[in-house]
C-alpha cells in the first residue's frame, strides 16, 4: 500500500502506515489549485490533527475560565487541562517535573527569556556567548542583544560544506570566558541533527550551561532533555503538530530557581506591595498575566496524539522518505543540494542552476504543492553556502513517498519553463 | 500550465537568461539601490539624466526571473525617455500588475508582457522592484527602495 513502508530495525519488524495518520489531519484532504494538495512546508508550520482542533473546540465549550485565580469549579477545570498541557509536554522532553517547564509563545521566545534573564544575569563585559553556523536567526538575535548592552563578545562554532558543526573545534571555542552555549538540535535550513549530547558534555566539563532550540527537532519524535543533560530545551507548539502561539521552555530547577523573572505581571507574583514584590514558585515566576490556555490545552492534545504513535516506525518511514527524496530530487538536472550531513531530519534544502528558488516555488504552487523558498531565517547558513536562498522541502509523518514523486514530477516542469 | 505560461512569457525568460544593460553606468548622475530583504531580490541601479532626460541606464542585480527580467526590460524601455514619461509608465506598470488597472500594449508596449503578474500576488512585489528604484534613484532618495 502506497504510504505503507516496512523495514527491519534490530530484529523487530514495523510498519507504519502513512495514508492512516494522514486521515488524522482534515487540511491534508483539501484540494489546493484544482490538485490534491501536496504539503512539503511542515519546517515552517505542521499541520494539526483533529485531536488538537477538538481539544480547542472543547476547551472553549466547556472549559473556558482563567486559571489559577478562581475558587469556583469551571477556573478549577480550565486549570487542570491549562496544567495538563504542561504535563504532556514535560513527558514529551521527559522533564523531571512539570515545574521545570515554562509556557512561552514558541521557541523564540523561550530563547528570549533565558537571554533576558539568565544572560543578562550572568553574562558581563568581555564575556562570551558561543552559537554556531547554522543558527535560525531566532537563536542569534537575542544573544546579539545582549552582548551588544553588556559588551561581550558574540562566537560562532563553524561547520563544513556539508553543513556540520566542526565539533572537534568546540574546545578552541570554550574559553573561561564562555557564559552559556546555545546551539541548535536540529538545523531548520540544512536539517542536520547536531551532536547535541557531546557538545552539553564538553560544556559541562567547563562548568557552562547550554541551551538546546529544540523547534526542529520535535517533530521527529520525543527528546529526552535528562539523557541529553541540556540546562534549558526550547521547543514551539506549532512545530509539532499543535497550536501557534505557544510552546515550552524546559530549564534545569536550579537555575530557573536562581534567574530573575523576565516579565512581572499578574499570574507570576506571591505577594505585591508597593516596596517589594514576591515572586510565584516555578514554573509560574516566569509566566506573567494571563497565559495561552487554549494553546496549552491544544500542545497537550498534540502530544497525547504524538505518544500514541510508534515512533521506532515512524523513525522508519521519515529515514525512507530522506532517502528516497535524496536520491529522486537529484534525478532532475541541475539541480544541488544544500546540506548533506550524515545525520540528518527528513529536510531537503536546494537549488537549481540558472532558476532561483521564488520562480520554482511559485510553478510547484501550481501543482498544488507547498515548499519554503528564501532564506529560512538563517541568512549567515546561505551566506555560508554562496547562495541567496534555497528552495526547501520538509516532510513530516503524514508524508508519503508519492508527495515526493509529486514533487520531482514538478521539478521536471521547473525545467522545461526555464529550458 | 495557461496561468505559468502567462507569467512566464518568452521575453520575460529571456530577459532573464541575458539581461539588457547589466552594468554600472561610470558616468552617472543618479543611482539608487532596492532590495526586498525577505526574498532576497536586489538590483542597483545606475541613471544618467540630462535635463528631463533619461539619456542611458544600467542596473545589476540578483534575484528571481520576475525581478531581474523586469529591471531589465525597463532600463530598455525608459532609455531616451523623459522623466515625466518614465513615472507615467510606472504608474501604468504598477496599475496592471496590482490589477488596479487593465494593462494595455499602447501604453505600455513590451512592458505588457507582465500582465500575468497580477494573478500571482506574491510575485507583485517582483515586477515592482526595479520601478520603485528608478523612482528613488530619479527622487535622489537616500533610503534604499524596497516593494515589501
Amino acid at each position: 500500500m502506497t504510504g505503507t513502508v516496512e523495514r527491519t530495525v534490530t530484529g523487530v519488524r514495523t510498519a507504519f502506515d502513512a495514508e492512516r495518520v494522514r486521515a488524522d489531519f482534515p487540511l491534508l484532504g483539501r484540494s489546493m489549485r484544482g490538485k490534491a494538495l501536496v504539503y512539503l512546508d511542515n519546517a515552517a508550520t505542521s499541520q494539526k490533527p483533529r485531536h488538537v482542533i477538538d481539544a480547542i473546540h472543547r476547551y472553549y465549550e466547556t472549559l473556558n475560565a482563567n486559571v489559577h485565580r478562581g475558587v469556583y469549579q469551571l477556573s478549577e477545570e480550565a486549570t487542570a487541562a491549562y496544567e495538563w498541557g504542561r504535563a504532556m509536554i514535560a513527558r514529551y522532553l521527559h522533564a523531571p517535573s512539570p515545574a521545570e517547564v515554562v509556557f512561552v509563545r514558541g521557541t523564540t521566545e523561550g530563547i528570549n527569556l533565558v537571554a533576558n534573564s539568565l544572560g543578562r544575569q550572568r553574562v558581563g563585559p568581555g564575556d562570551e556567548v558561543l552559537i554556531s553556523a547554522m543558527e535560525h536567526h531566532s537563536n542569534i538575535v537575542p544573544w546579539q542583544l545582549l552582548c551588544e548592552e553588556k559588551g561581550a563578545r558574540l562566537r560562532v562554532l563553524p561547520m563544513n560544506d556539508r553543513g556540520e558543526l566542526l565539533v572537534e573545534e568546540l574546545p578552541a571555542f570554550l574559553s573561561p570566558r564562555t557564559r552559556l552555549v546555545s546551539v541548535v538540535h536540529v538545523s531548520n535550513s540544512l536539517g542536520t541533527i547536531n551532536p547535541v549530547k557531546e557538545i552539553v558534555a564538553q560544556a559541562h566539563a567547563r562548568g557552562i550551561p547550554v541551551l538546546l532550540d529544540g523547534a526542529q527537532a520535535v517533530p521527529h519524535g520525543p527528546v529526552d532533555v535528562q539523557d541529553l543533560d541540556c540546562d534549558f530545551y526550547a521547543v514551539s507548539g506549532h512545530k509539532m503538530f499543535g497550536p501557534t502561539g505557544v510552546g515550552a521552555l524546559f530549564g534545569k530547577r536550579a537555575l530557573l530557581e536562581a534567574m530573575p523573572p523576565w516579565q512581572g505581571g499578574g499570574e507570576m507574583i506571591r505577594s505585591v506591595t508597593f516596596e517589594k514584590t514576591l515572586f510565584a514558585p516555578l514554573p509560574m515566576k516566569f509566566e506573567a498575566g494571563t497565559p495561552n490556555i487554549e494553546g496549552a490545552v491544544g500542545l497537550g492534545a498534540a502530544v497525547d496524539f504524538l505518544h500514541q504513535l510508534d515512533w521506532r516506525a515512524v523513525a522508519v518511514h521519515e529515514a525512507d522518505l530522506l532517502a528516497y527524496a535524496t536520491e529522486r530530487i537529484q534525478s532532475v538536472a541541475g539541480l544541488r543540494l544544500v546540506g548533506t550531513a550524515a545525520r540528518k531530519a527528513p529536510v531537503v534544502s536546494f537549488v537549481m542552476d540558472g532558476v532561483h528558488p521564488h520562480d520554482i516555488g511559485t510553478i510547484l504552487d501550481q501543482e498544488g504543492i507547498a515548499i519554503r523558498t528564501g532564506h529560512h531565517c538563517t541568512q549567515p547558513v546561505m551566506d555560508f553556502f554562496g547562495v541567496p536562498a534555497t528552495a526547501r522541502a520538509s516532510f513530516a509523518l503524514y508524508n508519503t513517498r508519492d508527495d515526493v514523486d509529486a514533487l520531482v514530477t514538478a521539478l521536471r516542469q521547473v525545467r522545461k519553463v526555464f529550458a | 500550465m495557461a496561468d505559468l505560461r502567462e507569467l512566464y512569457q518568452q521575453v520575460i525568460l529571456d530577459h532573464n537568461r541575458a539581461p539588457r544593460n547589466f552594468k554600472e553606468l561610470p558616468d552617472a548622475n543618479r543611482t539608487a539601490s532596492g532590495d526586498n530583504p525577505l526574498c532576497g531580490d536586489r538590483i542597483t541601479l545606475w541613471v544618467k539624466v540630462s535635463g528631463d532626460r533619461i539619456e542611458d541606464l544600467g542596473f545589476q542585480g540578483s534575484g528571481c526571473a520576475i525581478s531581474q527580467a523586469s529591471a531589465s526590460l525597463m532600463t530598455t524601455v525608459v532609455k531616451g525617455k523623459t522623466v515625466e514619461e518614465a513615472e507615467r509608465l510606472f504608474q501604468h506598470f504598477h496599475g496592471m500588475v496590482t490589477g488596479v488597472e487593465e494593462g494595455n500594449r499602447d501604453n505600455l508596449g513590451k512592458l505588457f508582457a507582465f500582465a500575468g503578474v497580477k494573478e500571482f500576488p506574491a510575485r507583485v512585489k517582483c515586477a515592482n522592484l526595479p520601478w520603485h528604484t528608478l523612482h528613488a534613484a530619479l527622487l535622489q532618495q537616500d533610503r534604499p527602495a524596497s516593494t515589501e
